[in-house]
């Protein structure tokens, strides 16, 4: 590019400038014209089919969030024991060990293969009848974590396989032992490239807690579906609850989108100010 | 079975030698089979302490594999490496035990290794790239790692780099950092596996210059290259690999400026004409 530019190239550039700023401002507006004429068409549906009762909400409404902290421990417990599950899942996956890798993909093919609701189910009807019997809440825990599991120890797996071979070669020939490499150099590097992937499946996660609601576990959605269903008010009671679930993986997808932004310059830039 | 090491004539002491030193490098009758692929058909290599060695040839000739296989990163099919008295024979068969992986680390202690593709770790800061093998493999305190690592980077000039990530230097200034990262280590002899061939033209020469201050400095080093102005500049001795075999030994005088071998002759005047020299 040419360092001396005339006046008309200037103003050029500038009416470029503005005619982008335009088209997309235009676009911005008929994207947002676009969700509030469906949000306002819903609304509008619910209120000329259904007759809102707000003394009703009012009862019942705290008592769907009160299931709030009860999905959101599930949700926290299960994904914590499934990454557990899932580092010692991709761990048996790459061994090299005959028995740990048949193991390791056996439960991989097996909880991946069954689907979850089954999963909840087996455990809490099925078990007692070989003398284990669950109660709700542990059920639910042990079911999420198991099947999650088996699904994040592909992940894991493909996140440890994706960090360069270079990577384990360099460490080998600087003398480390094949831990102490997995450890220092190649864990945290694939830390870094899964982390997104387990953000994703805890949202996920917040939304399968879900299926808990089966085994009789109080929360959000067994607490709409109780609510509703005496007085077949169903509609509301369920609305509310998505609309729960719904602004938890909103704000759950924000922070994760943060996380990963953080993760992203970590290794990219400098972490102290220039 | 152990093959007996034999120096051949062309392999007597380069000039920076002194006369009756044992070699700290002895490889022997090298083999390696990629498949049915006869890579290599029985290398034999020695190095005396000081000295810097050149392996020449066309890509694909073996030359990166015999590197490899000299800190075992390639298993060999056949043969024995002794660097600076660890002694490693080939097992292509067998899963080496405990002793065994251990002696591959002790003899991998005593020579560094510099690839191609700089292989820093990204998720630590140069400095944190030079004290992690000294901290973890040497079990060194932090403060004694950091002092021997910041000595390093003066060397290769890049001790204002030191809080820096990889990814914000340049091909050149990575290059030089892995170069440190090997250095912190205190090997008896660095291996380079083609140091700049994954170098912008513009930046082979700062590394160069590193490499060539250490050769002065007198690290013995075995190199791999494509460099022949460096190799006739900076070795002591030139190996010319062909087809799996080292055809032509000697100083660089010789095989560089007036090969013996015919193979070397043809290599040398297509790289010759290649490079419009």
């Amino acid at each position: 590019m040419s360092l001396a530019m005339d006046t008309s190239n200037e103003n050029l550039v500038a009416d470029i400038a503005r005619a982008q700023e335009r088209r997309s401002r235009s676009w911005r507006t008929k994207f947002l014209v676009t969700w509030a004429v469906i949000v306002v068409a819903l609304v509008a549906f619910i209120l000329v089919t259904v007759n809102v009762d707000s003394v009703f909400l009012q009862k019942w409404i705290p008592f769907i969030l009160a299931g709030i902290p009860v999905t959101l421990f599930l949700a926290v417990t299960s994904i914590f024991f499934a990454t557990i599950l899932a580092a010692l899942g991709a761990l048996g996956r790459l061994s090299r060990n005959p028995y740990l890798n048949g193991i390791a993909s056996f439960y991989v093919s097996f909880f991946r293969g069954t689907p979850l609701l089954l999963q909840i189910l087996f455990i809490f009807l099925a078990l007692p009848q070989a003398g284990i019997v669950l109660p709700a809440v542990p059920t639910a825990i042990v079911a999420l974590s198991l099947n999650y599991g088996s699904y994040m120890t592909e992940v894991f797996r493909s996140g440890i396989e994706a960090v360069p071979h270079g990577q384990t070669e360099a460490a080998e020939s600087l003398g480390m032992t094949s831990r102490t490499t997995f450890r220092r150099i190649v864990a945290p590097q694939a830390f870094r490239i899964v982390t997104p992937a387990v953000g994703n499946d805890f949202v996920a996660m917040i939304k399968d807690s879900s299926l808990a609601s089966v085994v009789g576990v109080q929360e959000i959605l067994w607490r709409a579906q109780t609510a509703g269903r005496p007085t077949f008010q169903s509609m509301q009671t369920l609305l509310v609850a998505a609309f729960i679930y719904w602004v938890l993986t909103i704000i759950f997808s924000l922070f994760q989108g943060r996380l990963e932004k953080r993760m992203a310059t970590g290794d990219r830039t400098q972490r102290r100010a220039q | 079975m152990t093959v007996q090491h034999v120096i051949s004539p062309a392999e007597v002491p380069g000039h920076l030698v002194k006369p009756g030193a044992e070699p700290i490098v002895k490889a022997t009758a090298i083999e390696k089979h990629f498949d049915d692929h006869h890579v290599l058909r029985g290398c034999s290599m020695t190095v005396f302490p000081g000295e810097t060695v050149t392996i020449l040839g066309r890509s694909g000739s073996g030359k990166s594999t015999f590197l490899r296989c000299l800190n075992f990163l390639e298993e060999p099919t056949a043969g024995v490496v002794d660097i600076a008295g660890v002694v490693v024979e080939a097992q292509p068969l067998r899963r080496r035990d405990r002793a065994g992986q251990a002696r591959i680390r002790q003899l991998r202690l005593h020579a560094g290794m510099v690839f191609q593709e700089f292989n820093l770790f990204p998720h630590l800061s140069v400095i944190g790239n030079l004290v992690e093998a000294p901290i973890h493999v040497k079990g060194m305190n932090k403060r004694d790692a950091t002092e021997r690592a910041e000595i390093n980077l003066v060397k290769v000039g890049l001790i204002e780099k030191r809080d820096e990530y990889p990814s914000r230097l340049s091909g050149g200034q990575r290059q030089r950092v892995a170069i440190a990262r090997a250095l912190t280590m205190e090997p008896d002899v660095l291996l380079f596996d083609e140091p700049t061939s994954a170098l912008d033209p513009s930046l082979v020469g700062e590394v160069l210059k590193v490499m060539e201050s250490l050769a002065h400095e007198g690290r013995t080093m075995i190199i791999v290259t494509h460099e022949m102005a460096f190799a006739r500049e900076a070795a002591d001795r030139v190996y010319f690999m062909d087809e799996g075999l080292f055809a032509e030994i000697g100083p660089p005088e010789q095989v560089i400026s007036n090969p013996q071998d015919e193979r070397t002759r043809t290599f040398l005047s297509r790289f010759l004409q290649g490079s419009s020299a």
